[in-house]
C-alpha cells in the first residue's frame, strides 16, 4: 500500500517563500502537465475508438459538452449525477490519508440510508422536518461510520486487509439491507418492490435553493473543504498524513496510529453513510434495492482520480457526472450503447494514473533536464 | 390543445403556432396532414437493451415504433432506479422534445416518474408494471403490464410432457406477486398434464445475478430437474446453462431459441408493442391517455415462443387447445379449491379469480405442487 499512501501524501515541503518565479513555475507545470497529458491521451485514444464504430468523433465531442455542460439544463443533469458521488468519493479518500485502502463504500452508504430511513419514519411522527433531517443525517453517519470504523479496528487491531474486508463488509451490508427491507422494516404495501413505508410529503428534502440539485451537492462541497482544511492545515491532518506515509516514524514520535487510522476510516464511511442519507430523505423517501446504486463503487474511480485529495473530489465528481450527463445524450442522439462512456471513464481514470506515475518517477524533470 | 406543438422542435414552434390557427379554417384533410407532424418518445431501460430478457422484451418494442409513420423514438438503456432516471426524463423532455415517456422498470414509478409526471402536466408517461390509481397518481401518468402467467401456463403444459424426470425447476429472483403468480401458473399447467409433477423454486434475491442464476441452475439439474425456467431479467445464463447440461429449457421475457437450439422448448413472452401503440395512437390523435392498460394472451399483451424441436405432438396439441380456449376467453386459472404448498386452501371450491382480478397482483403463496418456500 505504499505506492498509494506515496500518492496521498506528498512530500511536506511547502515551497520556500522566497522561491524564484522560474521554479515555482516549475511546480506548477509539475503539478499540471500529468493532468494535461492524460486529458490529451484521453481525447485521442476515444476519438479513434468512435472513429473506429463508424461515428464522427467531433459530433460524438460536440454532444459531450453540450449534454454535460452545454446549458442550464445540463449542468443541474451534471450537479445531480455528481451529488452522491462527492460523499462517496470522500468515504475513499479520507482513509487514504492514513494509508488505507477502502473500496467498500456502498455498504456503509446502504446502512447509512437504512438507518435514516428508519429513524425518520419514526420520528417524524414527533419532530419538525428540520429537526428530523439533522438525526436522520446523524444516524446515516453514525452507522456508516461505525461500518467502516470496524474494517479499521479490524486492519490495525487484528492486521486483516482493510481493502478486501472493506469489500466483504459491503457484501455483508448489502445482504443485510435486503434482509430488513424485505423483512422487519417491509412496507406490507409495497408489493412488488419490498420496501420501508415512505417518509410523508412534508419529511422530503427539497432540492437546494435555485436549483434542481439535491443537497448531496452542498454537504459533499462542505464536507469535502472542512476535510481538506483539516487535513492540510491543521496539525491533527499532519499527523494523519504522517501515520499514513511513514507509520513507523508516526509511532517513533509518539503519534496515536491506530487511532488516527481508525478515525480516518470511520469519517470516510461517515461520509458513506450520509450520501445514503440524503439519498433517502431527497430522492427516495424510504429505503428499497434502488438505494445500492453502485455510488460507493464509483467513488473508488473518483478518489483515485483526484489522487485522494479532499478538495480534488469534488470537480472529478462533477466531470464523472457530466460523462454521465453526455452518455444519456449520446445514446439518445446517436444510439451509442451505454458502454461507450464506460469506455471513454475508462480511458481518463487509466492515462490520468498512467501520468501521474511517470510524474512520481520523475520522467517529466528528467526531460526537461 | 394537441400534444403535437409540446413536441415539435423549438425552431419550428412559432410556425407551429401560426399554423395551428390557420389550421381552424382548413379543410379536413389537410388539418390531418398537420397534425401528422412527427411526435417524439422516448423509452427508458434499466439495462441493457441486448440481453435477452426484460430490457430486450421492451426494446423490440420500441424497434416496433420506429416503424411507424411520424414518430421518432429516443432510447437509453442503464439507467438506474435513482435520481439519475428523473434527469434523463426531463433531458427527454428539454433536449428531445418527448411527448410521451415510457418507463419500463418497475422502480421508475414511485417516485421517480411521479414526480416527473406532477412537473410535466404536458408530458404523458407509461410504466411498466405497476398499477396506476385513478385520483392517487396524475392523469398524465400511466401503466401497463401484461397477464403473462397465461403463457407460463402453457409453458408448463409443454413442460409437463417433455419431462422424464418429473421434476421442473423455477429459478427466481424475488418472492413478490409477480414472480409467484408465474410459479404458480407454470405449475398448475405441468400438473394438469400429471399430477405427480413438482417444481423445485430457488429465490436468488436479486433481478440479475448471473453467478448466482448459474449455480442455481446447475444445482437444481443435479437434483434430477430437466426442465427449467426462470423469472429474472435475462434468462440467458439459466437457458445456456440447461443447453449445456443438456437439459430442457423454457424461456422469459423474450425468446432465447438461439441460446438452446436443441433443448429450448417454449418461452412466454411479453408483445409490449400493443400498449406502446395504444398510448401512441392516443398521443397522436390527442385523445385523453389511457391509464390502466392490462391484458394476455387474448388482447395481444403476451405471446408464445414457437416450439423447439424437442416438443412432441401431444404437448403441441394440448397446449394448443388451451391456447385457443384462452383466445376465445373464458379460461379460468386460478380457481377453487386452490390448496397451497403447506395444504391451506387459498382459494375456496367454486371460486374463480378473473386475470383482471387485483386480487391476483397481491399473490403470496406458493401452490401444491411447488417445493420451496418464500424467504422471509
Amino acid at each position: 500500500m505504499n505506492t498509494v499512501a506515496a500518492a496521498t501524501a506528498p512530500v511536506v515541503s511547502p515551497d520556500p517563500p522566497a522561491a524564484p518565479l522560474g521554479d515555482r513555475l516549475r511546480v506548477l507545470v509539475d503539478a499540471l502537465l500529468p493532468a494535461v497529458a492524460a486529458l490529451v491521451f484521453t481525447v485521442l485514444l476515444f476519438s479513434a475508438a468512435v472513429a473506429l464504430a463508424g461515428f464522427n468523433a467531433l459530433e460524438v465531442w460536440g454532444l459531450i459538452v453540450m449534454g454535460g455542460f452545454g446549458d442550464a439544463f445540463a449542468w443541474q443533469n451534471t450537479l445531480q449525477r455528481a451529488a452522491p458521488l462527492i460523499l462517496t468519493g470522500l468515504a475513499v479518500a479520507l482513509p487514504a490519508q492514513a494509508g488505507r485502502v477502502i473500496i467498500g463504500a456502498e455498504g456503509a452508504l446502504v446502512l447509512g440510508g437504512l438507518a435514516a430511513a428508519a429513524l425518520g419514519l419514526v420520528l417524524s411522527a414527533h419532530a419538525p422536518p428540520l429537526a428530523v433531517w439533522l438525526l436522520m443525517a446523524l444516524a446515516g453517519m453514525l452507522v456508516g461510520g461505525a461500518w467502516i470504523g470496524i474494517v479499521g479496528w479490524l486492519r490495525e487491531k487484528r492486521e486483516v486487509n482493510e481493502t478486501i474486508a472493506s469489500l466483504l463488509m459491503s457484501f455483508i451490508a448489502i445482504a443485510l439491507f435486503n434482509q430488513m427491507v424485505e423483512t422487519v422494516l417491509r412496507d406490507p404495501a409495497s408489493l412488488n418492490k419490498p420496501s420501508t413505508k415512505p417518509l410523508a410529503d412534508d419529511y422530503l428534502l427539497p432540492a437546494m435553493p435555485g436549483l434542481d440539485v439535491h443537497w448531496g451537492l452542498g454537504l459533499g462541497i462542505v464536507v469535502a473543504l472542512i476535510t481538506w482544511a483539516v487535513v492540510k492545515l491543521t496539525p491533527l491532518g499532519l499527523a494523519l498524513r504522517v501515520a499514513g506515509g511513514n507509520p513507523r516514524t508516526a509511532l517513533g514520535v509518539g503519534l496515536p496510529v491506530t487511532w488516527l487510522t481508525i478515525g480516518a476510516c470511520a469519517a470516510g464511511g461517515a461520509c458513506a453513510g450520509l450520501a445514503g442519507a440524503v439519498e433517502v430523505a431527497a430522492v427516495h423517501g424510504a429505503a428499497n434495492a434502488s438505494l445500492i446504486a453502485g455510488y460507493g463503487y464509483s467513488g473508488i474511480l473518483i478518489a483515485f482520480a483526484a489522487r485522494f485529495s479532499p478538495a480534488g473530489v469534488v470537480p472529478v465528481a462533477i466531470l464523472v457526472g457530466g460523462i454521465a450527463a453526455s452518455g444519456s445524450l449520446l445514446q439518445r442522439r446517436l444510439g451509442l450503447p451505454d458502454a461507450s462512456v464506460t469506455v471513454l471513464l475508462g480511458f481518463a481514470f487509466v492515462a490520468l494514473i498512467g501520468c501521474e506515475t511517470l510524474r512520481n518517477r520523475n520522467l517529466w524533470s528528467k526531460r526537461r533536464g | 390543445m394537441s400534444q403535437h406543438k409540446l413536441i415539435l422542435p423549438r425552431r419550428r414552434l412559432l410556425v407551429g403556432g401560426a399554423l395551428a390557427g390557420a389550421s381552424l379554417a382548413l379543410p379536413g384533410a389537410l388539418r390531418e396532414a398537420l397534425a401528422q407532424a412527427p411526435a417524439t418518445i422516448g423509452v427508458i431501460y434499466v439495462g441493457p437493451r441486448s440481453d435477452f430478457g426484460y430490457n430486450q422484451a421492451q426494446a423490440q418494442a420500441a424497434a416496433a415504433m420506429k416503424k411507424m409513420s411520424g414518430l421518432k423514438v429516443v432510447e437509453e438503456e442503464n439507467v438506474p432506479e435513482t435520481a439519475a432516471v428523473q434527469k434523463t426524463m426531463e433531458a427527454m423532455i428539454n433536449q428531445d422534445k418527448a411527448g410521451l415517456i415510457f418507463a419500463t422498470s418497475f422502480g421508475y414509478f414511485d417516485p421517480h416518474m411521479l414526480k416527473m409526471a406532477e412537473k410535466y402536466p404536458k408530458v404523458r408517461f407509461a410504466h411498466c408494471g405497476g398499477m396506476w390509481t385513478e385520483g392517487k397518481h396524475p392523469k398524465n401518468a400511466s401503466s401497463y403490464f401484461g397477464y403473462i402467467d397465461e403463457c407460463q401456463y402453457m409453458a408448463g403444459i409443454v413442460a409437463g410432457y417433455t419431462s422424464k424426470s418429473k421434476k421442473l425447476g423455477f429459478i427466481a429472483a424475488k418472492p413478490i406477486p409477480q414472480v409467484l403468480r408465474n410459479i404458480n401458473a407454470f405449475t398448475m399447467g405441468a400438473r394438469s398434464v400429471d399430477p405427480n409433477i413438482t417444481t423445485r423454486v430457488i429465490f436468488t434475491g436479486e433481478w440479475s445475478m448471473p453467478v448466482k442464476e448459474a449455480e442455481a441452475a446447475n444445482s437444481l439439474i443435479d437434483q434430477g430437474v430437466d426442465v427449467l425456467t426462470c423469472h429474472v431479467d435475462s434468462p440467458k445464463v439459466v437457458v445456456e446453462t440447461a443447453e449445456k447440461r443438456g437439459v430442457f429449457s423454457s424461456g422469459y421475457h423474450a425468446s432465447q431459441a438461439a441460446l438452446a437450439p436443441k433443448g429450448y422448448l417454449t418461452g412466454a413472452e411479453w408483445d409490449w408493442s400493443t400498449p406502446y401503440t395504444a398510448q401512441i395512437k392516443a398521443l397522436q390523435s390527442g385523445a385523453p391517455q389511457p391509464n390502466l392498460l392490462r391484458g394476455g394472451l387474448k388482447e395481444g399483451y403476451v405471446k408464445m415462443s414457437a416450439y423447439g424441436p424437442a416438443v412432441g405432438d401431444p404437448a403441441r396439441k394440448k397446449a394448443d387447445e388451451v391456447k385457443a380456449a384462452m383466445l376465445k376467453g373464458g379460461f379460468v386459472i386460478f380457481k377453487g379449491a386452490l390448496k397451497d404448498n403447506k395444504g391451506n386452501t387459498v382459494i375456496a371450491a367454486g371460486t374463480t379469480i378473473d386475470q383482471f382480478d387485483p386480487a391476483l397482483e397481491k399473490m403470496n403463496y406458493l401452490v401444491e405442487g411447488v417445493l420451496g418456500s418464500i424467504p422471509g
